[in-house]
């Protein structure tokens, strides 16, 4: 961003040149980069909630387009709200919402200070680490649907979420791990403590009935450890097992259950080796990676929240002549609907009448709107851009196309294939050497003495699991997991890390990922007295009129005061209209200087070397000549070159895989520095890509966005969706992005390989210890007060190697965090 | 050092209670949500808020 650049007051995002557009803030005009952000920030700050603009740590969405009233007014009928939201006592109701654009602690202060300003409205709670806010409500006093404006004016466009039971499962779900982890935690703090004095005891004599009761008092203190909090991964591998496979829990759990029992069977017995303190410490770390996996997971969100977020939950029937608004679910074949311009389908179905253009992108990646005459299909959840289009139902609920896709990944995302297999596979490996090795040592001790043969087996079981060895894994996953969290990068399954470390490829997604998503006006060039605001405002009057989707980027920046007259459409050269009786064009440059016979001079010399740099232009003129040009891009992201030039230089060459055009696409990827980009391809042709790499031996790393990238998202052995990209794409990634910008991205990749390196690093420390260790302390070369000392350095020091991850990663402080992106860009 | 046989128990007592307090915390869902509650001390009650604050008086 240079200097000379302003950042707009609410998101933060930088001004086009030529733009003034202000929003009167507490007395002061502070400039903003379009209607929608001018329109928030002065609700906000009109609402007394100024100060949220001093405490965010996150700068905010961009509005892109200002509140649309209209769009909840199916949530102000009584009738409708009492059947999709739950009662409560007294007669109130209540609903969870998901909250699109919620990124920070100051924003959910916003949402609920907003909502709790209303009357009517009895309690709301919001959760910024899941984006989702609950309300209870008085419907005597306050309609839902007013509810609803009020966020989507302090810029969190609210999406109901019908499933409220899933919410309340996921919570529950979060409890219950945080208790079994607390239960785990306490407990082995505990024994570590009898556990000292038993190592020092060794080395400097002990009572034997003080040793025989601080080993009975840790087995009482593990036993809750080992079966309460050790449960989820009995239950996980109970579960593997029945499936006729091996996950990662089979060998947690043998290893917890085989050395809690030797532990316990020796503790009982009053000799051998007790390894409570291993057993409980494993268990902690454990359970403490798989804690934050969880909340990762729930914040990504589940398929049916990516469901709710695309599909709307009403929609306008006609019957019998009559126009009402219902539920989507009540829907039926054959029933008539009518879809206004920028509302979204709520089934599939077949144009009765009218002549739309349909936004796609969501299904196809196609970023220009398809025309659909009457007798075209439209599907569920894909945007109606342009007039009203009368719609007969064809396909509801679980038939449709978006259904389809969606319960494709449900399935993809239940059976987890490609990491799991390469973990598991190590797994069982590992699993087979230990009880063949058991099994040699009980036969032999079997015809030696049969008596010892029994114990002899577990300690042989136990010996493999040490305590250091037990550590070397859990501890520096749970430190990178909790590292990589805290610099705004999700890690919602940890198998990931392990693959991202050596991965060989990139595979990018152009629209949304590279670039921001969206078409925006960059600069404004006039000539003559006409100012850059006029220009745009005129361009803004005449581009409603248009279905383009370039059209929208006028309509966004330009507030269309006034009202283009006669306004006719010149297809593939622009349009011309009337606004204040004089006549105006937009369009390509030949077409808007057409009406008149010799175009400006400067402005087009300049234009003219822009294009050959392949912007796109759109010109305005009148009679007198052309009056204005307009850049238009769907700009880069700043950081989308410095990003892949890092992730070169860490060895790993990016591609573009996308579905947009070739020229789009070439232009991107020459600004970035990525020399392989394939364009127009399907989802379907993205994954043959993907698979064609994977072919040649690459682990590729998929970045997307959107729906059209899911199946790739899913096929990639590490998956990276952004922060505000589709649901869809974060339910199928490994890795999400939030604070939606690519900066993390190379730091991710160094961590995984650094963590991957403290694991080698703890397990080839963990084995030679045991290896030099056990044989010499077994022939009574090493006193029993230094075997104390060693066994538990040998742990502190895994412990210490796992926590560099966390220290190498300072997390950014929070006033930083607004200022250093920007700063970052400069 | 035959303290120990009643400190440990009563220590083991303490923890339990420290559980039970959790457990109960965590009932009623007091973690929940660690980030937003922090904020709320930073807000003053004095302004009420403008007439203008409900979006259906807006004509934009």
């Amino acid at each position: 961003m240079s200097a000379g650049e302003r950042a707009c007051f609410h998101c933060g995002e930088p001004i086009p040149r030529g733009l003034v557009i202000h929003a009167r803030i507490a007395g002061r005009d502070e400039p903003v980069c379009c209607h929608g952000c001018k329109a928030v920030a002065e609700f906000i700050s009109g609402a007394g909630l100024g100060d949220y603009y001093k405490y965010r740590d996150a700068s905010s969405s961009r509005a892109d387009e200002p509140p649309r009233p209209d769009r909840w007014s199916a949530y102000d009928r009584p009738e409708l709200v009492e059947r999709l939201t739950r009662a409560e006592p007294n007669g109130a109701r209540s609903i969870t919402v998901l909250l699109e654009g919620l990124r920070c602690a100051a924003c959910s202060w916003l949402a609920d200070k907003a909502l709790s300003l209303q009357s009517g409205v009895l309690d709301v709670s919001v959760n910024p680490a899941t984006a989702r806010a609950r309300l209870v409500w008085d419907p005597a006093k306050v309609r839902l649907g007013d509810l609803l404006r009020v966020l989507e004016h302090v810029g969190l466009r609210p999406h109901p979420l019908a499933g409220e039971p899933s919410e309340q499962l996921a919570l529950l779900e979060r409890r219950d791990a945080l208790k079994r982890l607390a239960v785990a935690g306490f407990g082995s703090m505990q024994v570590m403590m009898f556990a000292v004095p038993l190592y020092f005891g060794e080395a400097t004599g002990m009572d034997p009935t003080m040793r025989e009761y601080m080993r009975l008092v840790s087995m009482l203190v593990s036993i809750p450890v080992a079966l309460y909090s050790g449960w989820p991964f009995y239950r996980g591998a109970w579960m593997a097992l029945r499936a006729r496979s091996i996950s990662m829990d089979v060998p947690v759990s043998l290893g917890i259950l085989l050395a809690f029992t030797a532990s316990v069977w020796n503790a009982l017995a009053g000799h051998g080796e007790v390894y409570f303190d291993s057993v409980t410490m494993f268990v902690f770390f454990l359970g403490l990676g798989r804690y934050i996996e969880m909340i990762a997971r729930h914040r990504a969100g589940s398929v049916a929240d990516a469901l709710a977020r695309l599909a709307p939950m009403t929609a306008r029937r006609v019957r019998d002549g009559v126009t009402e608004d219902v539920q989507a679910v009540e829907l039926a074949m054959g029933d008539e609907l009518v879809v206004r311009a920028g509302e979204v389908f709520a089934a599939d179905g077949v144009v009765l009448e009218g002549d739309g253009r349909v936004d796609e992108s969501m299904l196809t990646g196609e970023s220009n709107a398809i025309a659909k005459p009457p007798g075209s299909r439209v599907h569920q959840g894909t945007h109606n851009l342009a007039s009203p289009l009368r719609v007969q139902v064809t396909a509801v609920a679980g038939n449709t196309v978006l259904s389809g896709i969606v319960a494709l990944l449900e399935r993809a995302q239940a059976e987890r294939p490609r990491l799991a297999k390469a973990a598991d596979r190590a797994a069982a490996w590992f699993l087979g050497r230990i009880l063949v090795g058991a099994a040699i040592v009980f036969a032999v001790w079997w015809f030696v003495d049969p008596a010892r043969a029994f114990p002899a087996t577990l300690a042989v079981l136990v010996v493999t699991c040490p305590c250091a060895l037990s550590l070397a894994t859990p501890t520096a996953l749970a430190a990178a997991t909790a590292a990589l969290a805290r610099r705004g990068v999700l890690v919602a399954h940890t198998d990931a890390i392990e693959a991202l470390s050596k991965a060989t490829h990139l595979l990018w997604d152009k629209t949304g990922t590279l670039t921001k998503g969206l078409v925006r006006v960059e600069d404004v060039r006039t000539c003559g007295d006409v100012t850059s605001q006029q220009a745009l405002e005129w361009a803004a009057s005449l581009e409603q009129l248009s279905e383009h989707p370039i059209a929208r980027a006028f309509t966004v920046t330009g507030a269309p005061t006034v009202r283009a007259s006669s306004a006719e459409v010149f297809a593939g050269r622009g349009l011309e209209g009337r606004i204040d009786g004089r006549r105006l064009r937009i369009g390509t440059r030949a077409f808007a200087g057409g009406l008149h016979a010799a175009p400006v001079p400067e402005v087009d010399t300049q234009a003219e070397q822009d294009a050959k740099s392949g912007e796109s232009w759109v010109y305005l003129g009148d009679e007198s000549g052309l009056l204005a040009a307009f850049r238009l891009t769907d700009p880069l992201r700043p950081e989308a070159g410095r990003c892949v030039a890092r992730l070169a230089a860490l060895g790993l060459p990016s591609e573009i895989a996308s579905g947009d055009g070739a020229g789009a696409v070439a232009r991107i990827a020459e600004r970035c520095g990525i020399d392989r980009h394939a364009a127009r391809l399907t989802p379907q042709g993205k994954l043959e890509r993907l698979k064609g790499l994977q072919r040649e031996g690459a682990v590729v790393v998929a970045v997307g966005d959107g729906i059209n990238d899911a199946p790739l998202l899913r096929g990639a052995d590490v998956a990276v969706a952004m922060g505000r990209g589709s649901a869809l794409a974060q339910t199928s990634a490994d890795l999400i992005l939030v604070r939606d910008s690519l900066d993390e991205l190379p730091h991710t990749v160094e961590l995984a390989r650094r963590t991957q390196r403290v694991i080698r690093q703890n397990l080839t420390w963990a084995v030679t210890y045991n290896l030099a260790a056990l044989p010499l302390a077994a022939l009574g070369f090493i006193p029993p007060w230094l075997a104390a000392i060693g066994m538990s350095l040998s742990s502190v020091v895994v412990v210490l190697n796992a926590m560099r991850l966390s220290r190498g990663a300072p997390a950014r402080r929070r006033p930083g965090m607004t200022a250093s992106p920007r700063a970052e860009a400069a | 050092m035959e303290i120990l046989y009643i400190m440990i128990p009563l220590g083991l007592v303490l923890v339990a209670f420290g559980l039970w307090a959790f457990f109960w915390a965590t009932g009623t869902g007091q973690f929940d949500d660690l980030d937003s509650p922090g904020w709320t001390v930073l807000e003053d009650d004095k302004a009420p808020p403008p007439d203008d604050a409900s979006p259906k008086d807006e004509s934009r």
